[in-house]
């Protein structure tokens, strides 16, 4: 029982980290179907933001989160602004362009920041071990798990509970329509993929205490989110949610059972299956495209 | 018409290098010279600058660079300067061949300094050898190779492990975790790993590969956690070393109990991993920046000097600055005409050097280095602390865990 609990735990700890990660994807892939390839250098950037404001500003993690999800928002709308926007509707000059951004920021850091691994430090408050029904868990993991929710249900409140949220629906099942009512679509998707921008800044600088900063980190991570987001389901939130938790899950067990190679062959294997059968995703939101 | 002119240049060039040197008769001994041209040698310089192992290769090129620049600032070899020719192969295998081939057909370099990885190594392994070429490569690895146009500088298993292991086992006990990145070099040294513990009576509790660059180690905590082993054996690479120390240390586990034992972590991986998560955790390597030396000390307030105050210096690092002076010195041996791979190759063969580790030596018949293995625990400021310093220079045996073959002078030989 122990055992199959921190089994639980450890697949739930991987399946957070995975949604932290594809949040920010899954926002601007399911409403603006922009193809964002530059998502991972955007989780980079937050990585080297917490890095940096703690070097040079002395700022701890918490704060610099506030700090970070601002400052890469703004790159984003500022991005969405000068390149994104011409682009609409044309996904294979998206894909090449974000790509580019992608490199160039990854050269931009290298560049300024050096090519060295960076350090961020771990909270020293969740540096301990916290006891849950008898097994030892990582506290900042523990946090990384309330932080993926947290950031998933401030999410979903702001897309489904909230005026700027429904005008973003209204965009995205019509355009044209939304426009004819007075929604200025086009603030809308500056503000979409500045959340978006905002939400990946945020993921680098909450992972960055478990794993290595460089500037080549992003191209794992925007991997590993564009499986969490293909399985879930494009326009689906909570797809997002369940496949990361799936793939957390099912990741864990087969390292568990095997190793972490295999794992994440079988996992790959898993999910081309799935697509080949169900091209939508696991889940569907239906709109008219 | 190109080769007269040449030729007439390089003669000129030479004569007049030979006689402000006061020692004309070296040098216009051959007209022909078109390696060692114009009063100056060719070398290629072949780290990334870019891509996912420029991480480490960065700071491999600075050692190499500031190596040439010392030499040249001290007059160059026989005074002819040393002209590098850098060029980056962007962490790819396939990009080190093409630009090792431009270093060597193109440029005509006499050598090459480079790579960091074993997959880059074989990659440029069949362009030297097809050119007869010399390939100094300063990085530790699996052994296993018997080329006779390379020139390996870094440690091999034997040396990294016949005093490690079995201090372990004598300090923590005799069951060894074993984890390393899914290639080659980690296999290899768990292959030699397994071998001397079979001899100390020891226990594999696990043998587990993780892809490269992987960064999620939650599944292999939770083995450690139930396999409970002494010992900790990490050939994990690159920056998946950092996510396994950072993940060991939030999971709550204690180095004085269980701590890991790496072949591969130095002091760049320590600074990026922080102090606190490297504390209490073992390396064995010939060369730590803390080592006491006045050879280290100069290099390190040199490096420092050169590249900025933040910066380490560390056991592949500091090969890459030995290996040049072992180049100018066999090179100082030869006259002018004499400066081909060949001829630098017989001149290397038995050199010694004082290096910041201490003195080291090529061995005539396998061209690997004799080294001085050290082992050593991280401390929290981030530098390590040497527990062990070996009382001999250990001898290269890059086929140890092959006791019927041997890398003789004239080849692989089979038992």
């Amino acid at each position: 029982m122990e055992f199959l609990f921190e089994q639980f735990i450890t697949g739930l700890s991987i399946g957070s980290i995975l949604l932290i990660v594809a949040l920010g994807l899954s926002i601007i892939y399911g409403s603006m179907g922009v193809i964002n390839m530059a998502h991972g250098e955007f989780i980079m950037l937050g990585a080297y933001g917490a890095w940096a404001l703690k070097a040079y500003a002395g700022i701890s993690l918490f704060p610099s989160l506030i700090i970070i999800f601002i400052a890469t928002a703004l790159l984003g709308a500022l991005i969405e602004r000068g390149v994104i926007r011409y682009l609409y509707r044309r996904p294979i000059d998206t894909i090449l362009a974000t790509w580019g951004i992608g490199v160039m920021l990854q050269q931009l850091v290298r560049l300024t920041a050096g090519g060295e691994l960076r350090y961020v430090e771990m909270p020293p408050s969740l540096a301990a071990t916290v006891d849950i029904f008898g097994v030892d868990v990582s506290a900042y993991r523990v946090f990384i798990i309330i932080a993926g929710a947290a950031l998933f249900a401030a999410t979903w409140m702001l897309v489904n509970k909230t005026t700027i949220g429904m005008q973003l629906r209204a965009v995205v099942q019509d355009r044209s329509i939304a426009t004819a009512f007075g929604i200025n679509a086009s603030t809308i998707y500056t503000g979409t993929f500045a959340y978006g921008a905002g939400l990946a800044g945020l993921a680098g600088a909450l992972v960055a205490p478990l794993k290595s900063v460089s500037p080549e980190m992003g191209t794992g991570y925007v991997v590993d989110a564009f499986f969490v987001v293909v399985l879930g389901g494009v326009q689906s939130l909570f797809g997002t949610v369940a496949s990361s938790v799936l793939l957390g899950q099912l990741s864990g067990v087969l390292a568990y059972w095997q190793n972490d190679t295999v794992a994440k062959a079988l996992v790959l294997v898993g999910i081309v299956i799935l697509i080949r059968f169900r091209p939508q995703g696991l889940f569907v939101t239906r709109v008219r495209t | 018409m190109a080769i007269r002119r040449r030729s007439f240049l390089t003669g000129t060039a030479a004569l007049g290098a030979g006689l402000l040197g006061g020692f004309p008769h070296i040098w216009i001994k051959d007209y022909s010279l078109a390696r060692a041209a114009g009063g100056e040698i060719k070398v290629g310089v072949l780290f990334s600058i870019t891509g996912t192992t420029a991480i480490i290769e960065e700071s491999l090129n600075k050692a190499t660079i500031m190596a040439i620049e010392e030499i040249n600032a001290a007059g160059g070899i026989n005074g002819m300067q040393i002209n590098a020719v850098v060029e980056d192969p962007a962490s790819d295998p396939a990009t080190f061949a093409e630009k090792a081939r431009k270093l060597v057909v193109g440029d005509k370099c006499v050598s090459v300094f480079g790579s960091y990885t074993s997959a880059s190594r074989k990659a440029v392994l069949p362009v030297v050898e097809k050119r007869n070429n010399l390939y100094f490569y300063p990085t530790l690895y699996e052994g296993r190779e018997c080329s006779k146009n390379v020139i390996y500088t870094g440690a091999v298993p034997n040396q990294q492990q016949d005093e490690f292991v079995p201090w372990l086992v004598e300090k923590f006990g005799k069951k060894f975790f074993l984890i390393g990145s899914n290639y080659i070099y980690p296999k290899e040294e768990n292959n030699y790993c397994k071998k001397l513990l079979e001899k100390l009576g020891g226990e594999v509790v696990n043998e587990e590969y993780v892809p490269l660059g992987h960064s999620e180690f939650s599944s292999v905590i939770n083995k450690i956690k139930s396999t409970a082993p002494n010992v900790i054996f990490s050939t994990v690479v690159g920056d998946s070393v950092v996510a396994l120390h950072r993940q060991y240390r939030a999971a709550g586990l204690d180095p004085a109990k269980m701590p890991m034992a790496s072949l591969t972590t130095s002091e760049n991986e320590v600074a990026a991993m922080g102090g606190d998560a490297a504390a209490g955790h073992f390396t064995s390597a010939p060369y730590f920046m803390v080592h006491k030396s006045p050879e280290n000390e100069k290099f390190v307030a040199a490096y420092k000097k050169r590249w900025g105050d933040d910066k380490v210096t560390h056991f592949v690092s500091e090969a890459c600055y030995f290996q040049m002076y072992l180049f100018k010195q066999a090179v100082e041996k030869l006259a002018g005409s004499d400066i081909t791979p060949d001829g630098i190759r017989e001149a290397i063969k038995g050199q010694e050097y004082l290096a910041p580790q201490g003195k080291i030596h090529l061995d005539k018949e396998n061209l690997h280095t004799w080294l001085w293995p050290k082992i050593a625990v991280a401390k929290s400021d981030g530098q390590f602390e040497v527990l062990k310093d070996s009382a001999e220079w250990k001898a290269p045996d890059p086929y140890a865990a092959y006791p019927n073959q041997k890398c003789t002078e004239t080849g692989l030989k089979e038992a």
